[in-house]
C-alpha cells in the first residue's frame, strides 16, 4: 500500500531524465538536459522568487502567530480549547474559497478600495491584486494556522516558573523572550516554519489567482510544463527539484530541533 | 505576564479578525443586491436563486458528491484495514510503513497531483471521474489512518485478551470488539475524508478528464472568467457545508 505513493514519485524521478517528443510525449532516453535547462535564468528567477515568497510568508506567519500562540498557551485551560478551535475553523474552509475572498477584497473595485475611498483615505484605488504582495497575503492567510498550532504546543510546555524566576532576577521583557521563551519554544518554531514553508513553496492556487504575470512560483511552473507546454520530462525535473528541497528542509529541521529534545530528556 | 497581557490580547484579536474578516465579508456580500460586488445595495437572495437555476453547476455538484462518496468509502476500507493491520507489526516496521503512508500529508499538493497524472498516463488509464476518485481515495487514506490509529491506541488491549480467552478467533475479536469500539472514529474519519474530497481542487485539477467537472473546478473556472456575486453565494454555501461536516466529525472523534 505504501508503494501506491512511492511508485508515482519514483516514476517522476525516472521521467525527469527522459527526453521530450515532438508532440509532447516522453522519449525514453537518459540525459541531464532537463536539469541543465533549469539553470536558465528564467527558471532560476522563478525558483528564487518562490523561495523568497515562501520565506517571507513563513516569517510573517511567525511574527503574527507567535503572540497569539503565546496568548493561548497562557490562557486558562478551558479557554485554550475555544481559542484553538477558533484558529482552526477558517482552516476547514475551502482553500479556493479563501483565496477568492482575498480577490474580492483586494481587487481594484474590491472591498478594501471601496471602503478606503469612502473614508477618504485614498483618492485613487490602489492596485493590490495580481502582485507579489497579494500572493504573500494569500499564503499567510492560508497557512497561519499551521504556524500557530505547533507554536502553541511548544509554548504550552514552557515551564512558567522559569519565566517567573527570570522576572525575579530583573530580566527585561526582551531578555525573557530571547533567553528563556524562544530557546524553549524552538522545536515549535522549527515545526511551524516547516509546515508553512513547504506548502507555501509548492503553492499553485494562490499565485495563480492572486499573483500577476510576474508572480509565477514553482507550483505554477510545474503546472505550466505539464498541462500547457506539455514538456513532461522538464516538469518532472522541476518536481524532483522541489521534492529534493522539501526532503532537505525536513532532515535539516529534524536536526535543528533535536538538541533541544535531548536537553529536555536530560533535565 | 500581566505587563504584556493587554498587548498580547490585542494582537490575538487582530489575528482572529485577519482570519475571519475575509470569510465574513464574502458571506455578507453574497446577499448583496448589486452586481458590482463591493458596493452595498441592500439585501437580496438573487444570487442564490441564480445558483439554483444553473444546470452546469448542478451537474458539477452531482459529480462532486459521487466522487466524495466513492473515494471516502475506498479510503475508509483501505485506511481502517491498514490501521488494524499495522497494529500487529513490530514497532520499527510499523513506524517505517506509517512514514511512507503519511508522505502525502507533507509533500506539496501539486507534486501529488502531477505524479498521479504521470502514473495514470503511463498505465494508460484515460483521465475521467474514475481517476479523480482514485486520486482522492489515495490522499484520504493517511487522514483515515491517523484518526483511526489515534483511537486504536486508546483501546484497552485487555479487551482483546478477554475476547481471546472466551474463545473468539482473531476475526471474531475484530468484528465484535475492535470495529464496534472504533466506529465513532471511523465515522468521524469518513466525514473528514468526505469534506476534504468535496473541497479538493489541486489533485482534481490534474487528474480530471473532460466532462469530469467537480464543484471546486467549476468555481475555479467561474473565478477565471470574471468575478460575480454568484461566486460569493457559492462560496458561502461551501463554507457552511464544510464547517458543518467537520464540526460533526470532530464531535464523533471526541466521543
Amino acid at each position: 500500500m505504501g508503494l501506491l505513493f512511492v511508485v508515482p514519485l519514483c516514476l517522476m524521478f525516472v521521467i525527469s531524465f527522459a527526453g521530450r517528443g515532438t508532440y509532447g510525449g516522453i522519449v525514453w532516453s537518459f540525459s541531464l538536459t532537463n536539469y541543465l535547462d533549469l539553470l536558465h535564468p528564467l527558471y532560476a528567477r522563478i525558483l528564487g522568487q518562490s523561495i523568497l515568497l515562501a520565506a517571507g510568508t513563513t516569517l510573517l506567519c511567525l511574527i503574527m502567530g507567535f503572540p497569539l500562540a503565546y496568548y493561548i498557551a497562557r490562557a486558562a485551560p478551558r479557554r485554550q480549547g475555544i481559542w484553538l478551535l477558533l484558529v482552526m475553523i477558517p482552516f476547514w474552509t475551502n482553500f479556493l474559497v479563501r483565496t477568492y475572498a482575498w480577490m474580492f477584497i483586494l481587487r481594484t473595485e474590491g472591498l478594501l478600495n471601496t471602503v478606503l475611498l469612502k473614508l477618504g483615505v485614498i483618492t485613487t484605488p490602489i492596485e493590490l491584486l495580481y502582485s507579489n504582495t497579494a500572493v504573500v497575503i494569500g499564503l499567510v492567510y492560508g497557512y497561519l494556522p499551521f504556524m500557530i498550532l505547533p507554536l502553541y504546543v511548544a509554548l504550552e510546555r514552557v515551564d512558567r516558573t522559569l519565566v517567573e524566576a527570570a522576572w525575579d532576577l530583573y530580566a527585561t521583557r526582551w531578555t525573557v523572550f530571547r533567553r528563556i521563551i524562544l530557546p524553549l519554544a524552538r522545536p515549535g518554531v522549527v515545526a511551524g516554519c516547516l509546515l508553512v514553508f513547504i506548502p507555501a513553496l509548492g503553492a499553485f492556487l494562490t499565485p495563480d489567482l492572486l499573483g500577476g504575470a510576474r508572480s509565477m512560483m514553482i507550483g505554477n511552473l510545474i503546472q505550466h510544463e505539464f498541462l500547457v507546454a506539455r514538456d513532461w520530462p522538464l516538469g518532472a525535473a522541476i518536481s524532483c527539484l522541489l521534492m529534493l528541497f522539501v526532503v532537505g528542509m525536513m532532515s535539516w529541521s529534524l536536526r535543528a530541533a533535536k538538541p533541544l529534545v535531548q536537553q529536555e530528556s536530560e533535565s | 505576564m500581566k505587563q504584556s497581557g493587554g498587548w498580547l490580547w490585542r494582537a490575538s484579536v487582530a489575528n482572529l479578525f485577519f482570519l475571519y474578516g475575509p470569510i465574513a465579508a464574502l458571506i455578507i456580500f453574497s446577499f448583496n443586491a448589486s452586481r458590482l460586488s463591493a458596493a452595498w445595495q441592500g439585501w437580496s437572495l438573487h444570487w442564490y436563486r441564480a445558483l439554483w437555476a444553473d444546470q452546469a453547476l448542478q451537474a458539477a455538484a452531482v459529480n462532486s458528491l459521487w466522487v466524495a462518496t466513492v473515494s471516502t468509502l475506498l479510503a475508509l476500507l483501505l485506511g481502517v484495514s491498514l490501521a488494524v493491520g499495522l497494529e500487529g507489526l513490530p514497532g520499527r516496521r510499523q513506524r517505517q510503513i506509517e512514514q511512507a503512508l503519511l508522505l502525502p500529508l507533507v509533500i506539496p499538493e501539486v507534486m501529488m497531483g502531477v505524479s498521479l497524472l504521470l502514473f495514470f498516463v503511463l498505465v494508460r488509464m484515460p483521465l475521467s471521474l474514475t481517476t479523480v476518485i482514485v486520486g482522492h481515495a489515495l490522499f484520504n487514506v493517511p487522514v483515515v489512518l491517523v484518526i483511526v490509529r489515534a483511537r486504536l491506541r486508546k483501546l484497552d488491549p485487555r479487551l482483546l485478551e478477554v475476547a481471546a480467552d472466551l474463545g473468539a478467533s482473531y476475526g471474531d475479536a475484530l468484528r465484535y470488539v475492535t470495529l464496534p469500539l472504533l466506529s465513532p472514529a471511523i465515522l468521524g474519519a469518513g466525514l473528514m475524508a468526505f469534506t476534504i474530497s468535496l473541497d479538493d481542487f489541486i489533485v482534481t485539477f490534474f487528474t480530471a478528464g473532460p466532462g469530469a467537472t467537480t464543484l471546486p473546478l467549476k468555481v475555479y473556472s467561474m473565478i477565471k472568467s470574471g468575478l460575480s456575486p454568484e461566486i460569493n453565494a457559492l462560496s458561502a454555501l461551501f463554507v457552511i457545508v464544510s464547517m458543518g461536516l467537520i464540526g460533526f466529525s470532530l464531535l464523533l472523534q471526541r466521543r
